[in-house]
């Protein structure tokens, strides 16, 4: 399955390389781990897999645009309440809420003696709306705080401060609004997608795919964005934004735009979270999470995206086992590992992947693999025939 | 007198009109009620001693540094209410001091980025590497002497080698001001030799105001030269006139 790509690939924006390497994620995801693993362990897997659609907004706008912000469980937050809102209305019908003071309203809106449905939970009715409002909503939010910042040239580590303050802020709105939000506890309780019974090992399993195959489709994208033009200057950005503003560019809307698309993509994982966890709850939106976030990206190698995902599935396979043996040493190994990355690795186990064992795959694949955190090769010069992807 | 001189800025059509600009950072005026005028395809050269305010001008002029009180005009433009990459894209272009290029990026990525063309998010998305911007990138790179060094990261280039990316990345967006700042500063005297026969490549069919302190370098190049001090015009004109004004010896040239 990984035959060389013909060399007419390179007008594509997947090198070869690329591509052997998604092939083997899928295949790890689609077909080693659920024939691996029994269903309670896979299920964990899918749990992680929707912190990788963070770690994958985080590689594009940390890795290559150098915005860092430890507010992304804001956006996975954001994801996982829409969700979470549609599934419990579709949980809450009258029927199954026939005891409450309020028949056909959540059931922790009752205990909080609310009597109507709020109006911004109506639409949420509907699942195509629900669908939308997963990724835009976070999009709009990110735009507003990415217009606010990043045109008054707001960035570094004032931006990564303000949107961890942006993280503990929707924590304590959330917390603090209980009756509209289902307060400490979230919103627990969640049945069925559209009169399906998502609590069964079967529609779990099914999730688990789903959540792949969402995944594998982000991360097309997200090399769509890396190789495009756009990605480059997202690159030369980090390094002289000056050289770029004056290069004609408008700086600030590339950073809102990385910023929105990385909203986007850690509210689809939430939104994942949801539907493979059964609730949402303002845990998964504030500081620490997000920070949890950022160290999984830190750890896999913030400049490569499939780097990203197998750092937040080892990171997060290290927290369960962990946890199970010796929970209160966890925190400290999350730490150390963090520590360990800023010191000895800093483009993480991509960047000792591609130091150390890429040169010696290399050969195997037809094919010398990058430099270390290369971005893609330019094409040679117009006369010249198109040359295998990676020549230098 | 002074009418004439009104009515001469009037009639001419100057690329570039800078009048009565002033610049102050917390009251100490850096540019100091400056005017001058370029001319259409016209070299000129500011010199002058440190903390002049030359890099001032051209941050000004640019939109890096917004001005206190005063007017840019380019080509009928109002500069100092346009945004920095508006002014770009009106055909300003600007290279900075130390050389300033994007070192993860490939020379030929460099010159890419640098192309007129998908300067939009939807643009940058978008855009293709068509055979006319492969021909311009390969074009330029033969002008700046990195003909050879397309697929080489741009951290690997020498100080002088990346001086004149910058200044090709310039050049791929042909701009009608071309703005230096110290082109040849910290180069060999081959590399300045090379640079000098560059610049006047490069400054055919436009206006370049050229910062420098290098005298041999200004006399090759200079059509004006205008001389800074304290943010004020000391002196302008031919480099003989100036070389031979006794106020500009005395502060700047020496003895």
């Amino acid at each position: 399955m990984t035959i060389p790509a013909p060399k007419s690939a390179r007008t594509f924006f997947l090198r070869p390389q690329d591509m052997i390497g998604i092939a083997l994620l899928a295949l790890l995801l689609l077909v080693v781990l659920p024939l691996a693993l029994d269903n309670f362990r896979l299920q964990f897997v899918g749990k992680y897999l929707t912190y990788a659609f963070v770690a994958l907004g985080l590689v594009l706008c940390w890795g290559y645009a150098g915005i860092l912000s430890l507010g992304q469980g804001v956006f996975f937050g954001l994801g996982g309440y829409c969700m979470a809102m549609y599934l419990k209305l579709e949980a809450s019908s009258p029927e199954n809420t026939k005891i409450q003071s309020t028949p056909g309203i959540p059931d922790f809106m009752d205990w909080n003696q609310i009597t109507s449905l709020p109006w911004f939970w109506e639409p949420f009715r509907s699942f195509g709306f629900t669908t939308l409002a997963v990724i835009v909503v976070p999009a709009i939010f990110a735009f507003i705080v990415g217009f606010a910042m990043f045109k008054r040239r707001v960035g570094g580590v004032y931006f990564a401060i303000i949107t961890q303050a942006l993280a503990a802020i929707l924590t304590i709105l959330i917390i603090g609004q209980q009756g509209y939000t289902g307060g400490i506890n979230g919103i627990t309780d969640l049945r069925s997608l559209h009169g399906w019974d998502i609590r069964t090992d079967s529609a779990k399993t099914i999730l688990y795919f789903i959540c792949v195959g969402l995944l594998l489709a982000c991360i097309l994208l997200a090399y769509f964005v890396k190789s495009s033009k756009l990605g480059r200057i997202l690159v030369a950005m980090r390094d002289k934004e000056d050289r770029v503003r004056f290069s004609g560019y408008d700086v600030s809307s590339f950073k809102i735009f990385v910023f929105c698309l990385a909203a986007s993509l850690s509210a689809i994982g939430g939104a994942m979270f949801t539907l493979q966890v059964g609730f949402m709850s303002p845990s998964f939106v504030g500081i620490v999470p997000s920070i949890e976030m950022v160290i999984y990206t830190a750890v896999g190698g913030r400049l490569s995206i499939l780097g990203a995902i197998y750092g937040t599935l080892l990171v997060n396979w290290a927290k369960t086992s962990f946890s199970e043996s010796f929970p209160e040493l966890w925190l400290f190994g999350l730490g150390g590992l963090f520590i360990a990355v800023v010191l000895i690795f800093p483009n993480g186990i991509a960047g000792l992947w591609q130091s150390y064992v890429a040169p010696r795959l290399g050969p195997l694949f037809g094919g010398a693999p990058t430099r270390r955190a290369a971005p893609p090769s330019a094409s040679p010069p117009a006369s010249g025939p198109i040359a295998p992807a990676a020549a230098e | 007198m002074n009418t004439q001189l009104i009515t001469d800025t009037m009639n001419k059509d100057f690329v570039l009109a800078v009048e009565g600009l002033t610049v102050s950072f917390d009251g100490f005026k850096a540019v100091n009620d400056l005017s001058f005028y370029v001319d259409e395809n016209e070299i000129r050269v500011i010199i002058g001693p440190n903390g002049a305010g030359k890099t001032t001008v051209l941050d000004l002029i640019c939109g890096r540094t917004k001005a206190t009180t005063g007017s840019i005009r380019f080509k009928e433009r109002e500069l100092t209410r346009m945004k920095e990459h508006e002014i770009v894209r009106a055909g300003v272009g600007r290279k900075f001091q130390n050389p300033s290029i994007y070192e993860d990026l490939t020379v030929f990525e460099n010159l890419e980025i640098s192309y007129p063309k998908g300067r939009t998010v939807v643009g940058a998305l978008t855009f293709r590497r068509d055979t006319a911007v492969k021909e311009r990138v390969q074009e330029i790179a033969e002008t700046i002497f990195l003909a050879d060094q397309l697929d080489q990261r741009a951290e690997y280039l020498s100080h002088g080698q990346k001086q004149w990316l910058e200044i090709g990345m310039l050049l791929i967006q042909d701009p009608e001001l071309l703005m230096l700042d110290e082109p040849v500063a910290g180069m060999s005297v081959s590399e300045r030799k090379k640079t000098a026969e560059l610049l006047n490549t490069i400054i055919k069919n436009r206006s370049v105001i050229v910062i420098e302190h290098d005298m041999k370098f200004v006399e090759d190049i200079a059509h004006k030269v205008t001389v800074l001090h304290q943010g004020k015009i000391l002196s302008e004109g031919s480099m003989a006139k100036v070389q031979a004004d006794p106020k500009v010896i005395e502060v700047y040239l020496g003895h």
